[in-house]
C-alpha cells in the first residue's frame, strides 16, 4: 500500500504480502565471508546455519553467498568443518 | 445446569473447554499450573478436542498463541506473575495484530522478594500492551468471565486479547460452589470463531507484523486505541446477553453496590470486594452512608462510569493491591485521571500487598478514611497504607 489517507485504509492486522528478502541488509556488515570452494565438501552446514536468506545452493550443491543479505555475523565461518570460509574486513 | 464445588483454576479450565478452544499453549507456573494441568487431562481423556502445546517458557507459550491465533483459531493460555513478566514483549504483538487470545492470569506477587500470594503487580504493569483486563471476585465469575472473554475479544469491533485476572489462592486454590453452564447454551452464546483478518491460507501468504516505518505505526496505535474504546460498549452488551441467558448480571464494566445516597464510595477490584460488600451492609445498618463500586474492567478503563459514580458522592477511596512507587496505586492513578476537574477528594488505600490478608478491620478503616474525607471535603493523606507495620495509616 503506497498511499493511504487514513488509519481505516490499513488492515486491522499489520500485514504485508512482500517477503522480507526485499530488505537489503548487506551494508550492515563489517566482515564479509570469503568462500574457498576447493575446500568445500558440499555438506551444506553453512546454508543450514545462515540466519538470513544469504546463502543459497547452486545446481551442484555448492553454497552461493548473496552479499546484499549477509550481515557478516560469521556463523557460517564458525560452523564450517573444513575451514573453507574466512571472514575478511570489508574495505 | 450443574452445580459443582471447584477451585477457581478448575473453573477457568472448564470454561475454556466449554468455549471449545482449538489451541492451548502452556507453561506451568504457581498458582496457575492447575489450569493447564486440568486442560491437559481434558485433552488426554478425550473430553476436549484441542491442540495442547507444551512450551519451554512463557515467552514461547505466548509466541505460540500469537502464531496459532494468527491462523484464525480460538486460542488460550494461562499464566501468573513471573510468567506474565516473561511474556511481556510478546503481549504487544497480540494486541497490535488484533489477535483475541484469552488468558487467565492468576494474580501473584512479582519478585523481589519472591512470593506466590496475591498481588496485582503482575497484571497492572501490562496495561499498555493492548490487552483487555477484567478482575473477578469469585469462582463463578472466573467461569462466567472466561466464557464472556472469548465473546468480547472476538467481537469484530474489538478483536483484542484479554486477561481474566483472579487472585492467587483466594480463588485459584479455594473451592466454592460454581454453576456449570450447559454446553449447548454456551455453544449458542459463543459461536465458533470465524475471523476475516487473520486466517491461514497457503495460496495467499502474508507476513504479519513485518518491519514498518513511521508512516504506518502511529495509525496502528490509533487502531488499537479505537478498538479498545469500542470494547467499552461490547463489554456491556455481552454482559447483558449473559445475564439474559444465564441469569447472572455482573454489571458490565463496573458493579455498583448501594451507591445511591452514599457520601463515601470505595472502589475495589478482585476478591477484596466481597469483604467490602459485607462492611457496606454493616455500615449502612449503622446509618453510615457508604457505597461500593467493584471495578471489573481495568482495560478498557470505564472513565464515564467512574465519572457518573463521582457525580453522586462526596468522596471516593480507591483500593489497590499494587503500587507504582512514589505515585500511588495504579487503579487510583486511573481513577484520578478519569476524575480530573472533579472537586471531591479521591484517596488511595493500599492493602494486601504480597498477599497479606485484607481483613474486615482493614476495610472498616478504609471506609472511615473515605467518610472522613467526605465530611471534611479534603483528605489528610492522599495515599494511605493500611496494615503496614511501622506506618501510620
Amino acid at each position: 500500500m503506497e498511499k493511504y489517507k487514513g488509519y481505516k485504509d490499513l488492515p486491522i492486522m499489520p500485514i504485508t504480502d512482500t517477503p522480507s528478502t526485499v530488505n537489503q541488509t548487506g551494508f550492515w556488515k563489517t566482515f564479509k565471508p570469503i568462500f574457498e570452494m576447493d575446500k568445500c565438501i558440499k555438506c551444506n552446514i553453512c546454508w543450514k546455519f545462515c540466519p538470513e536468506p544469504a546463502i543459497t545452493l547452486d545446481e551442484e550443491g555448492y553454497p552461493v553467498i548473496a552479499l546484499f543479505h549477509c550481515k557478516g555475523c560469521g556463523i557460517c565461518a564458525n560452523e564450517c568443518p573444513k575451514d573453507a570460509i574466512k571472514m575478511v574486513m570489508e574495505e | 445446569m450443574v452445580k459443582r464445588v471447584v477451585t477457581g483454576n478448575y473453573a477457568a479450565a472448564f470454561a475454556a473447554m466449554l468455549a471449545r478452544v482449538d489451541v492451548i499453549a502452556a507453561y506451568p507456573i504457581t498458582p496457575q499450573t492447575f489450569i493447564v494441568e486440568h486442560l491437559s487431562e481434558f485433552v488426554n481423556d478425550g473430553l476436549l478436542d484441542s491442540a495442547f502445546m507444551r512450551c519451554e517458557s512463557e515467552h514461547s507459550a505466548m509466541s505460540a498463541c500469537v502464531a496459532a491465533s494468527a491462523t484464525g483459531v480460538r486460542t488460550y493460555t494461562a499464566t501468573a506473575s513471573q510468567g506474565l513478566a516473561l511474556m511481556h514483549e510478546v503481549l504487544f504483538i497480540a494486541g497490535s495484530a488484533h489477535l483475541p487470545v484469552v488468558m487467565p492470569v492468576v494474580n501473584r506477587t512479582v519478585a523481589g522478594p519472591i512470593g506466590i500470594w496475591a498481588e496485582h503487580n503482575d497484571t497492572m504493569p501490562q496495561r499498555d500492551t493492548g490487552w483487555m483486563q477484567v478482575y473477578v471476585e469469585d469462582n463463578q465469575e472466573v467461569m462466567d468471565m472466561t466464557i464472556q472473554a472469548f465473546k468480547i475479544a472476538e467481537d469484530k469491533r474489538v478483536l483484542l486479547p484479554i486477561m481474566v485476572c483472579l487472585d492467587a489462592f483466594i480463588l485459584s486454590h479455594t473451592v466454592e460452589p460454581v454453576d456449570f453452564p450447559d454446553q449447548d447454551k454456551v455453544d449458542k452464546f459463543l459461536p465458533p470463531y470465524r475471523p476475516d483478518h487473520a486466517v491461514l491460507d497457503p495460496k495467499d501468504p502474508m507476513i504479519i507484523g513485518s518491519f514498518s516505518p513511521p508512516e504506518y505505526i502511529q495509525e496502528v496505535r490509533y487502531q488499537t486505541d479505537e478498538t479498545m474504546r469500542n470494547a467499552l460498549e461490547v463489554v456491556e452488551e455481552v454482559n447483558a446477553e449473559w445475564a439474559k441467558e444465564f441469569g447472572r448480571d455482573y454489571g458490565g464494566l463496573i458493579e455498583e453496590y448501594k451507591t445511591e445516597g452514599a457520601d463515601a464510595i470505595l472502589i475495589t477490584l478482585g476478591t477484596v470486594t466481597s469483604t467490602a460488600r459485607d462492611i457496606v451492609d454493616e455500615y449502612r445498618a449503622a446509618g453510615k452512608k457508604v457505597g461500593l463500586v467493584k471495578l471489573r474492567f481495568f482495560r478498557p478503563y470505564p472513565t464515564e462510569a467512574i465519572r457518573k459514580v463521582a457525580s453522586k458522592c462526596k468522596a471516593i477511596g480507591v483500593y489497590d493491591r499494587a503500587v507504582s512507587f512514589s505515585a500511588g496505586g495504579p487503579s487510583w492513578i486511573e481513577a484520578r485521571n478519569a476524575l480530573y476537574g472533579y472537586t471531591i477528594p479521591v484517596i488511595n488505600v493500599l492493602a494486601g500487598l504480597g498477599g497479606r490478608d485484607v481483613t474486615e478491620p482493614d476495610i472498616r478503616l478504609m471506609f472511615d478514611k473515605v467518610l472522613e474525607a467526605a465530611e471534611k471535603g479534603e483528605a489528610e493523606n492522599e495515599i494511605v497504607w493500611i496494615g503496614t507495620r511501622g506506618v501510620k495509616p
